[in-house]
């Protein structure tokens, strides 16, 4: 056993250690404590918040809590019986007299086309109802709809509280009334054909910008300071510049009475009445993105290769090694921790890109963000934007554990 | 031995110059011998690290010709020169074991399996590192991570083997015993080596001839000895060892010994290197350990200084004198001498013979 070790003033000197080291701890906790908070309710509470919207479907539930409850013991196989329909002719009576029917109407809508007309006729129509003959005959003779099993079917569906239903429409699958799962209609079918663009994209601009950088960062290392500065500052210039200048800049030079066609066309090496396609397709979002995502990969390359002493080179090459060889097994993979860094910045940073795609990309070049922000701003389908936002945040987060996984995040260098 | 080759490695007439405007190397004439253990030694910037990448290869001559073995190597490529070479922070591959870096100049040259193998073996023995192979080098000590470096250039059987201040890197006393290992490499094997370092010591301990750099030239080229007992210029004398110097006029000059005085208006005589001439300027080494303290034979040159300052230095006493107006004489006086009692303003004869009081240019 080993004696305990105390202070010289009798204390046991692990409680003294504590002590002394809290004081530390606290003064480091409280410097930090601003950017923490700020960090924790501007952005993690908000994004938690936004992204449980893709399943969180209680307001509905609240509206309607007593005709989801009793609909629980009806099965769907037949029309709905009365203690159904009289539940919900009084809670859609109180949504009437509150004014949030409309909220209803919308919501049903998503689960089935068709719901908007037939709440809102049916709201107009209530105070028309014999509330002692029989519900679901009134309901009917308001509209035929309510006489389709699949109406109350959805009612149902829509107004349980938590629902996965936006996950499946994410990658184009939906679930039918009677619980099983389909892909939806040929026609219907963009989001995996989106997400696949996406993926395309983002390894492709990767590919591209690796493709780039690495002579430009090898440049840069090996340089003088004096050149190697202004160099670097051309590289980074694009930064000093917002992102919609730059993609409006790649929007003049690439379009078909663009700079870079009027060249072209002016050297002779493109016919005039074939002037080449940049803009609004694929090939635009590869060129804007690769340009502006650039910097991204450089830094972590140049951050890598500068701390390769050019003694490796000269020493494989002393041993008789041709500088090909010297480059391929020396030089090459010293370099592998910034290659991977570079490329998972600009993957993430592509797999999500939305400025760049929705102004040069068209509708051959729109990526999953593009769709996101639609859903957001025109469908107003927000439950699936965020689904769809929940599916590409977790997609980064699965590469950056593979990452860590192979490489180790704490490899990552910029400079 | 007769087979030796005096001119293994030669530089003709090689300048190099990176501006355009300033020459590094100056018409440099250079011939090493095979099996020979030579050394550039110089201050930092005095063109010896230049000459050593010319010959490996890394830098072209801006005029001259190299020649290696018998064959002009300023058109070869380093890779095709087939020389090792020991760089100054190791340049081991970090991302490679041990092992893989002394395979790297074997896989290179195609060598099968076996043989790989078993020179790697007989190579980490030489450098007594048998055991390390699948360390890798972030794993190693500076010395052991210097052993590496010197097996790899070695692992090849390379004729030559170029030495760019290897041991700058590691502390006093690795540096010392690696010295000797290196030596008994050398001897060893009997490979030819250019060693640079601008450490005397080091230059002196290794060599069998070392070439004194400075300003682009080489100042001398001699052994270690020859060096420093015969140093033929103020450069020379001054750069290697320690060096007490005046300056003065040459009054009378005959064969063997010339009179001269000193700016303080004594007479020195000194054995005339480098002074031809009555009337010449010329400065004076003299060794520290070349003076006699209480002189009683008869010297030609005795006078009497007064102490300065006292500096105990362990095995020795360092003594700083005003003798003829130079206020920074050194004497070195062994301590085995207890009777001696120095203390500061204390008069001292001194006195020293002509022929270790050597005349040099000015």
């Amino acid at each position: 056993m080993t004696a305990e070790i105390r202070t010289s003033d009798g204390e046991l000197l692990s409680v003294k250690l504590k002590k002394v080291e809290r004081r530390r701890r606290t003064t480091a906790f409280l410097l930090a404590a601003p950017l923490l908070f700020f960090i924790v309710f501007a952005y993690v509470i908000p994004i938690f918040q936004m992204l449980g919207r893709s399943i969180d479907n209680a307001e509905m539930n609240s509206f309607l809590t007593e005709t989801h409850e009793v609909m629980q013991t009806w099965d769907g196989s037949e029309m709905p019986g009365e203690d159904v329909t009289s539940t919900f002719y009084y809670e859609l009576k109180t949504a009437v007299e509150n004014k949030y029917h409309g909220k209803i109407a919308t919501r049903l809508n998503y689960e089935k086309g068709g719901f908007t007309s037939l709440i809102k006729k049916t709201s107009r129509k209530l105070k028309n109802f014999d509330e002692n003959a029989n519900f679901l005959d009134q309901f009917i003779d308001v509209h035929k709809k309510w006489g389709d099993i699949e109406y109350w079917q959805a009612l149902k569906r829509g107004t349980d509280a938590y629902h996965f239903r936006k996950y499946l429409t994410t990658f184009d699958y939906e679930q039918k009334f009677d619980g099983s799962i389909e892909r939806i209609p040929e026609k219907l079918r963009i989001n995996v054909t989106l997400w696949l663009r996406t993926i395309f994209v983002a390894v492709g601009v990767t590919f591209c910008c690796f493709i780039l950088a690495y002579p430009i960062s090898h440049l840069l290392s090996v340089l003088p300071t004096r050149y190697s500065n202004l160099l670097m500052i051309c590289v980074l210039l694009p930064f000093w510049t917002s992102l919609l200048v730059r993609t409006s800049s790649w929007m003049v030079l690439l379009q078909k009475q663009g700079v870079l066609n009027d060249t072209l066309v002016s050297l002779g090496f493109v016919a005039d009445e074939s002037r080449l396609e940049l803009m609004y397709n694929m090939t635009g979002t590869f060129i804007a993105m690769t340009q502006i995502l650039l910097p991204f990969m450089v830094l972590p390359l140049y951050s890598v290769m500068k701390t390769i002493s050019p003694s490796l080179m000269r020493a494989a090459t002393s041993m008789g090694a041709t500088p090909f060889h010297a480059f391929r097994k020396i030089y090459f993979p010293l370099t592998y921790a910034g290659i991977s860094a570079g490329s998972i910045l600009v993957f993430v940073l592509a797999i999500g890109y939305y400025i760049t795609p929705a102004l040069v990309g068209g509708a051959k070049g729109i990526l999953i963000s593009n769709r996101i922000a639609y859903h957001m701003q025109q469908s107003l389908d927000w439950s699936l934007a965020t689904a769809m936002a929940t599916v590409l945040l977790i997609a980064v987060l699965v590469v950056y554990w593979l990452y860590n996984k192979i490489v180790g995040i704490d490899n990552m260098r910029l400079g | 031995m007769n087979s030796k080759k005096y001119d293994f490695v030669k530089f003709e007439q090689v300048d190099k110059s990176y501006d355009g405007k300033e020459l590094v190397v100056k018409g440099l004439d250079l011939d090493i011998a095979e099996g020979e253990f030579l050394t550039l030694l110089g201050p930092s910037g005095s063109g010896k690290t230049t000459t050593l990448m010319m010959l490996a290869g890394f830098e072209t001559p801006t005029n001259g010709e190299i020649y290696f073995d018998g064959r002009p190597i300023n058109n070869i490529p380093p890779h095709k020169r087939g020389i090792g070479m020991v760089f100054q922070n190791y340049a081991l591959f970090p991302h490679l074991s041990v092992y893989e870096n002394l395979a790297f100049p074997l896989k290179v040259r195609k060598v099968d399996k076996s043989e790989i193998e078993e020179r790697i073996n007989k190579t980490l023995k030489m450098v007594s590192l048998t055991g390390f192979e699948n360390r890798m080098p972030a794993q190693l000590s500076g010395g052991q991570q210097q052993r590496v470096a010197v097996a790899r250039a070695l692992v090849f059987d390379p004729k030559l083997v170029l030495m760019d201040e290897p041991l700058g890197a590691l502390d006093k006393n690795l540096r010392e015993s690696m010295q000797y290992e290196l030596k008994h490499i050398h001897e060893s094997l009997g490979v030819t080596v250019v060693y640079v370092t601008h450490d005397q010591g080091e230059a002196l301990t290794m060599s069998n001839r070392i070439a004194v750099f400075n300003d682009g030239k080489v100042q001398q080229l001699s052994g270690p000895n020859e060096l420093y007992e015969t140093p033929v210029n103020s450069f020379v004398a001054s750069f290697i060892g320690e060096n007490n110097t005046f300056t003065g006029t040459v009054k009378e000059i005959a064969s063997g010994s010339a009179k001269i005085e000193t700016d303080s208006g004594e007479t020195i005589v000194a054995n005339p290197i480098a002074v031809s001439s009555s009337g010449e300027k010329s400065r004076i080494s003299l060794r520290p350990e070349r003076v006699s303290i209480d002189p009683n034979e008869q010297l030609e040159n005795k006078f009497t200084s007064e102490i300065r300052e006292i500096i105990y230095h362990g095995d020795h006493t360092r003594v700083r004198v005003n003798l003829l107006g130079n206020d920074d004489f050194i004497l070195k006086v062994p301590n085995a001498s207890s009777d001696l009692k120095l203390n500061v303003g204390d008069k001292l004869d001194l006195g020293w013979s002509s022929h270790d009081c050597r005349a040099l240019d000015y």
